[in-house]
């Protein structure tokens, strides 16, 4: 079987989720070797080993985390040249498109971002996208080189397929280039104890109709009673109610949760392209007329402001 | 010094888009508009004039006729001039291609600093600033949330979900800002008098020392095989709150077993 690039992300240490789903749509394309930037401990090892890598390389040096992008883009560029794999997958996002970007640049190959689905066919990996705003489906295929293929989180059900990696340590001689874009800080901001917003099995979502950022207080508590995450509308977060790592649609993040319940969000055409996936939508509006109710499974047109806390109380009760 | 802020003409997001016969996007039967993105790039660029960085502002784009419309709306909000690079041979061209054009059209111009937006608003790809500073052999400093330029130095800030980065390169660079850097201006009647009348240039492929068999979709390395319009979502039930409409929410919840 041909060998399938996967770069892994981690967050806090921990494998995240995406790459669980990549490496499960790897196996459908060959035997997924996993790429980690930076130290891999056991458990990174084992999670990848139990999700079907049975190669796990590992490039770790100062570079990483020293520098913007050009140092990872190198790195999955020098193990792609020694692996020769059909494909290279990486996770959407912006870390991970421009990581792509660069390595299709430098390996001369195609590039297809944001893939929703992958499978193999005779001409090479058929890429599926999600389309003019979620509304058409493309299957494309790369023609010309290694197919460099970032793909959306929540397109695949991770499903284990254990085995026993073997680790190898990959040495890269790093440019001048890598060191010219220089991390002379950080921030970090302190954890929610809710999913990930792109990979929450629930979404709890806020718009306009919200109001207020005290509002979006009300939904962070129907949030963790459901054990969902909580997202705003651009509205929302232009407003200052909301952060803005937490904005879905066009310009923010692109979700597809089992279910998405919107609160006092229209469902402009922007706002739904990133949510539009989702497999069960509610929602709430005081407009009988917002585009939103023309897509949602479950809608009630009535005051969010009543029906969230009265729906908060209802599930407590359970 | 030089900055040149790259700029796309797209079709309207708000427009049905479809797709032509040879499944790139018709933008023959669309509206089209200087993408929203972009603005924010013209945006920044102008503040740092405004805020005493001694440059001019070239917009370059590439694209069919009508995206000369592009570069003067960016020129109607400010700035020195507009290069259009306009080929027959560039219809279809993929991220690879265009990425290519471009930066041998930033050559051929000369920049000290290029700004873009942090996506198009028709592909959403974000892959061309990367691909650009990559075939320039430039720093790329990408997905600002805010940007400074000092001296040689350009600063910026880029936010993730873990928290952000503080990023310094020094020029040339290609820094591409996000919609966070702040509301792009609307332009004035003055303004828009004034972008009528300021210079645009037209580079043919030749110009810029493009091989036109290196671009267009015959030199695309992917291809779009088939695409579908997805059925539309089966409409759902919809109630008028009477008092009822948090139960019924939650009886919903529970029917499709999420409580």
């Amino acid at each position: 079987m041909p060998a399938v690039l996967v770069l892994v992300e981690r967050a806090d240490g921990a494998v995240r989720k995406p790459t669980l789903e990549l490496l499960t749509l790897a196996r459908r394309l060959g035997d997924p070797v996993a790429l980690v930037l930076g130290p891999a401990d056991d458990d990174t090892v084992a999670t990848l080993g139990r999700y079907g890598a049975g190669t796990v390389y590992v490039v770790d040096a100062p570079e990483l985390t020293d520098y913007l992008v050009v140092p990872h883009a190198e790195a999955v560029t020098e193990v792609a040249r020694q692996v020769d794999p059909v494909c290279v997958l990486v996770t959407s996002g912006p870390d991970g498109k421009e990581i792509a970007a660069r390595v299709a640049v430098a390996l001369d190959s195609g590039i297809i971002t944001d893939a929703v689905d992958i499978a193999p066919s005779d001409s090479g990996p058929v890429v599926t996208q999600s389309v003019f705003s979620g509304s058409w489906l493309a299957d494309s295929t790369v023609t010309s080189g290694t197919p460099v293929v970032t793909v959306r989180p929540n397109s695949a059900t991770p499903e284990e397929a254990p085995t026993t990696p073997t680790v190898q340590q990959a040495d890269v001689a790093f440019s001048d280039l890598a060191r010219t874009a220089k991390v002379t800080g950080t921030t970090a901001k302190e954890s929610t104890g809710r999913p990930d917003l792109t990979d929450a099995a629930i979404v709890v979502a806020g718009g306009r109709g919200m109001g207020s950022p005290e509002a979006f207080g009300m939904l962070e508590q129907l949030a963790d009673a459901l054990g969902g995450a909580v997202a705003a509308s651009r509205a929302a977060t232009d407003m200052g109610w909301y952060g803005h790592e937490f904005q879905v649609g066009q310009t923010g993040k692109t979700v597809a949760p089992q279910l998405y319940l919107a609160s006092g969000i229209s469902g402009a055409i922007q706002h739904r392209a990133g949510m539009q996936g989702s497999k069960t939508i509610v929602a709430v509006n005081k407009d009988p007329k917002a585009p939103i109710f023309a897509i949602a499974d479950f809608g009630v047109v009535g005051d969010l402001h009543t029906i969230v806390p009265a729906v908060i109380e209802e599930l407590g009760k359970r | 010094m030089k900055i040149v802020v790259l700029v796309k003409y797209v079709p309207e997001p708000t427009a049905s888009w479809r797709y032509a016969q040879d499944l790139t996007l018709d933008r023959a039967g669309v509206e089209g508009r200087l993408s929203e993105l972009d603005e924010y790039a013209v945006e920044q660029a102008l503040q740092l004039i405004e805020k005493g960085l001694d440059a001019e502002i070239v917009y370059l784009t590439m694209g069919p006729a009508k995206a000369v419309d592009g570069l003067r709306k960016a020129l109607s909000m400010g700035g020195t001039s507009g290069v259009h690079v306009l080929d027959d041979a560039l219809h279809g061209s993929d991220a690879m291609a265009t990425s290519a054009v471009l930066a041998k059209a930033l050559e051929h111009v000369g920049f000290d600093l290029v700004m873009t937006g942090m996506a198009s608003t028709d592909a959403e790809m974000s892959v061309v600033p990367a691909m650009v500073a990559a075939r320039l052999g430039v720093p790329q400093v990408t997905f600002a949330a805010s940007i400074e330029v000092e001296g040689s130095l350009v600063k910026i800030r880029r936010d993730s979900d873990s928290g952000s980065q503080f990023v310094e390169a020094s020029l040339p660079a290609v820094v591409s800002v996000t919609d966070q850097t702040g509301e792009a201006r609307y332009p004035s009647f003055k303004g828009i008098m004034a972008g009528k009348k300021k210079p645009v240039e037209t580079l043919t492929l030749a110009d810029v020392g493009v091989e036109p068999a290196a671009v267009g979709a015959g030199a695309a390395r992917s291809v779009t095989r088939s695409a579908s319009e997805r059925p539309p979502r089966a409409a759902g039930t919809v109630v008028v709150d009477e008092g009822e409409g948090a139960a019924q929410i939650v009886q919903y919840l529970a029917a499709n077993k999420f409580v």
